[in-house]
């Protein structure tokens, strides 16, 4: 089922089964603050928050330290209930690395909480006071055809509370624009009669707007929220007469988001880079199969459209101060071309701060980024549309943060956006400049070794490899495979469906399909492997390639083993590889070195190699299937 | 939905609402037999229990509630 982006703040992973289990587990842990931290990147409902929030308070109860969570007082005062949306924020805070802790005044008691220095609120000294006003809770007259609403009124009657709270506690005021019932009372003309409700509120918002920014306090736009999911689903009359609850109790969970992005900002826990994957992410396809012509970013083509709507926001970010930077598995060169070379492409060389197109792991890449932008991880999101490589980078690197992304590339957009890793209350010249600074190099950063756990992570994925020969069924993607595979392929032999069903019978020959199957499903088939018999008792790999999703899970390895294994039950003694270079497969030109084949011949052909079918290599961490169709003696 | 297979869905419900995997979901269960059953966890309870049976109640229908058994019947009702 399709999450609903804002409701369920579909950027976030979904929780696991047992994170109620995990949740109560926290009451054992000396130092939770980590652990509470994790669990609260989760998607979670209003009793999820609530139980972590119950977490974060008995660890405070028993005086265990909340670190590396940072404090942060937060006084809350509002017209409606806000006893549900507490623990809401006390556990999104933590999301962002917050300790939040926080005071309520009494229902109703804005003014007094305000003035009275000894008020709840003021003794308790926040850091920040929410507002959580709606229009409800302001003196404003609105009764069509009224000259004078008391916009003026309102807004003094807010600045005398904002005031109040600056003097009293030194609290940061977060005002809030207030959101219009849907009820309307002559329809489209209500915007335009005097005293109509959505009038006033539209005159009022402006001029709140207007007060924000010339006096530094800082605006929670709960109108923009309330409009992004729909006015008539964020009131809810049923819910405001049976326990006023001041918006629909389903949003609590993005409201809370909102509030805790923003008290993040003023700590300074704003993102600050944006790391885009390229295939499939930047472009539509595969640069290394589908070549520069192949990718789809053409205007008119609608998948083409949606990565060009990527590409648009990334700029945008960039005006704004964000650093981009790229992380892909790719080549270099090829991956760069497009960068240089296609007309379509908005986004250029000069735009990107660090370009790590290369075949290691993500992990470490985005650790090199980091260090050569001398940002923190907590400043980095890594935006790719493969979840493998988001579980790998989460896992390895939780200080991240990666956006789950939908099916449909049209919404990568929209939900980079709605994660909101980029909240700001400011926008200075500095950060106006902060683009320019980074710009021009696209430079590449040599890696260190790779320093992440990788082992640990491809255990975890529950990977299952299966081996099976050629048969009819699978006959048109294996042709696919073969005509279409340019990176991952040692010799780039194309055949026909006719020439692949020959090979089949052929009683000389060994062919295998590969699917690999994990956490994340079905991959299906991605590798294809043909040996021809060159003489007694030694095979030829004459076809070997693989789908680059499946990289760095040491599908190769589990490969040579099968075929080692297979040659071995028929007699075969020697194993002969080739590498055969084409304008696409740099990426294998020591595929055979790695796997612990011995150099034969080499020269501008390529070039060959060998191994006996008794050599040993090392197993990976999954499980092996064989389907088999009968031996067939050699 | 029979009433049985409301008793089931609504367990878990129970379970996440009050962060007690012990109660047991009967129809004679009341607010006075479940720790922390006040009038804020009961507007989440109602809250939980409308979404996960996709059912609208309307303040009439929770003001008259008196157990459990009250509960199933209004859910059946509007299911």
């Amino acid at each position: 089922m399709t999450r609903d982006l804002f409701a369920e703040l579909a950027w976030l992973p979904e929780p696991p089964e047992d994170i109620s289990a995990q949740c109560r587990a926290v009451a054992g842990l000396a130092e939770p603050g980590a652990v509470i931290r994790q669990l609260a990147s989760y998607a979670l409902d209003a009793n999820e928050l609530t139980r972590i929030a119950k977490a974060i308070g008995r660890a405070r109860a028993d005086e265990r330290p909340l670190a590396p969570l940072v404090p942060f007082r937060l006084g809350l005062l509002g017209n409606g209930t806000l006893d549900l949306l507490v623990p809401a924020l006390v556990a999104t805070a933590a999301r962002y690395g917050i300790a939040l802790e926080c005071t309520q005044a009494d229902y109703g008691q804005t003014v007094q909480e305000a003035l009275d220095v000894s008020s709840r609120i003021n003794r308790a000294a926040p850091d920040a006071v929410l507002l959580a006003l709606d229009y409800r809770a302001l003196p404003l007259r609105i009764s069509p055809g009224a000259t004078d609403a008391g916009i003026e009124a309102a807004i003094n009657h807010l600045a005398t509370i904002r005031a109040g709270f600056r003097e009293h506690s030194g609290a940061i005021p977060i005002v809030q624009t207030l959101a219009p019932p849907p009820e309307a009372l002559f329809g489209s003309f209500d915007r335009v009669a005097l005293g109509t409700c959505r009038r006033v509120l539209d005159d009022f918002n402006r001029a709140l707007v207007e007060t924000v920014r010339q006096g530094g306090d800082v605006l929670l736009d709960v109108a923009a929220i309330a409009e992004t999911v729909g006015l008539a689903q964020w009131h809810s009359p049923a819910q405001w007469n049976l326990a006023k609850l001041p918006f629909a109790d389903e949003y609590v969970p993005l409201y809370a988001e909102h509030v805790a992005r923003l008290i993040a900002a003023l700590c300074g826990k704003s993102r600050r880079c944006l790391i885009l994957d390229l295939d499939n992410t930047v472009w539509g396809g595969v640069i290394g199969d589908d070549g520069l012509d192949g990718i789809r970013l053409a205007q008119g083509d609608a998948t083409g459209e949606a990565h060009l709507a990527v590409q648009r926001l990334a700029l945008d970010l960039r005006e704004r101060g964000i650093v981009l930077a790229v992380s892909s598995k790719n080549d270099d060169e090829v991956a760069r071309l497009a960068f240089q070379g296609h007309p379509e492409m908005l986004l250029r060389e000069h735009h990107i701060a660090v370009f790590q197109a290369n075949w290691n792991d993500k992990a470490t890449n985005i650790s090199a980024i980091a260090e050569e932008l001398s940002l923190g991880l907590d400043a980095m999101v890594l935006l790719d549309d493969n979840p493998a490589e988001r579980s790998l980078v989460r896992r390895l690197l939780p200080q991240v943060a990666v956006p789950e992304l939908p099916p449909d590339p049209a919404l990568y957009a929209r939900t980079l956006a709605a994660a909101g890793y980029f909240e700001s209350v400011a926008f200075s010249d500095e950060d106006r400049e902060r683009a320019k600074f980074y710009q021009d190099n696209a430079r590449r950063v040599t890696l260190q070794k790779s320093a992440v756990d990788l082992a640990s992570y491809l255990e975890s994925l529950q990977m299952e490899i299966i081996f099976q020969p050629f048969d009819k069924t699978g006959r048109a993607r294996i042709a696919q495979l073969i005509n279409k595979s340019n990176q991952f392929n040692l010799t780039t032999r194309r055949y026909t469906e006719a020439e692949i069903a020959e090979v089949q019978q052929d009683q000389t020959a060994f062919t295998l399909q590969i699917r690999l199957i994990d956490t994340f499903g079905d991959n299906g088939m991605i590798s294809v492997v043909i040996c021809r018999l060159r003489s007694a008792g030694v095979w030829e790999i004459d076809t070997w390639l693989m789908s680059c999703r499946v990289l760095g899970r040491q599908v190769e390895s589990m490969v040579l083993r099968e075929v080692l294994h297979q040659a071995r039950r028929r007699g075969i003694d020697l194993i002969i590889g080739q590498y055969r270079p084409s304008q696409r497969n740099d990426m294998v030109r020591d595929h055979y070195a790695k796997l612990g084949f011995r150099l034969i011949k080499e020269g501008p052909d390529g070039s060959e190699w060998e191994i006996g079918t008794n050599a040993i290599v090392p197993e990976a961490p999954m499980r092996v299937r064989r389907i088999e169709a009968g031996l067939v003696a050699v | 939905m029979n009433d049985a297979d409301i008793y089931v869905k609504l367990t878990p419900i129970f379970h996440s609402v009050f962060d007690d995997e012990d109660i047991v979901v009967t129809p004679q269960l009341t607010a006075d037999d479940v720790n922390g059953w006040d009038s804020l966890t009961h507007i989440r309870l109602m809250l939980s229990v409308q979404k996960a049976f996709n059912v609208r109640f309307a303040a009439a229908d929770i003001v008259g509630l008196k157990n459990v058994e009250d509960l199933v019947r209004l859910i059946r009702e509007k299911a």
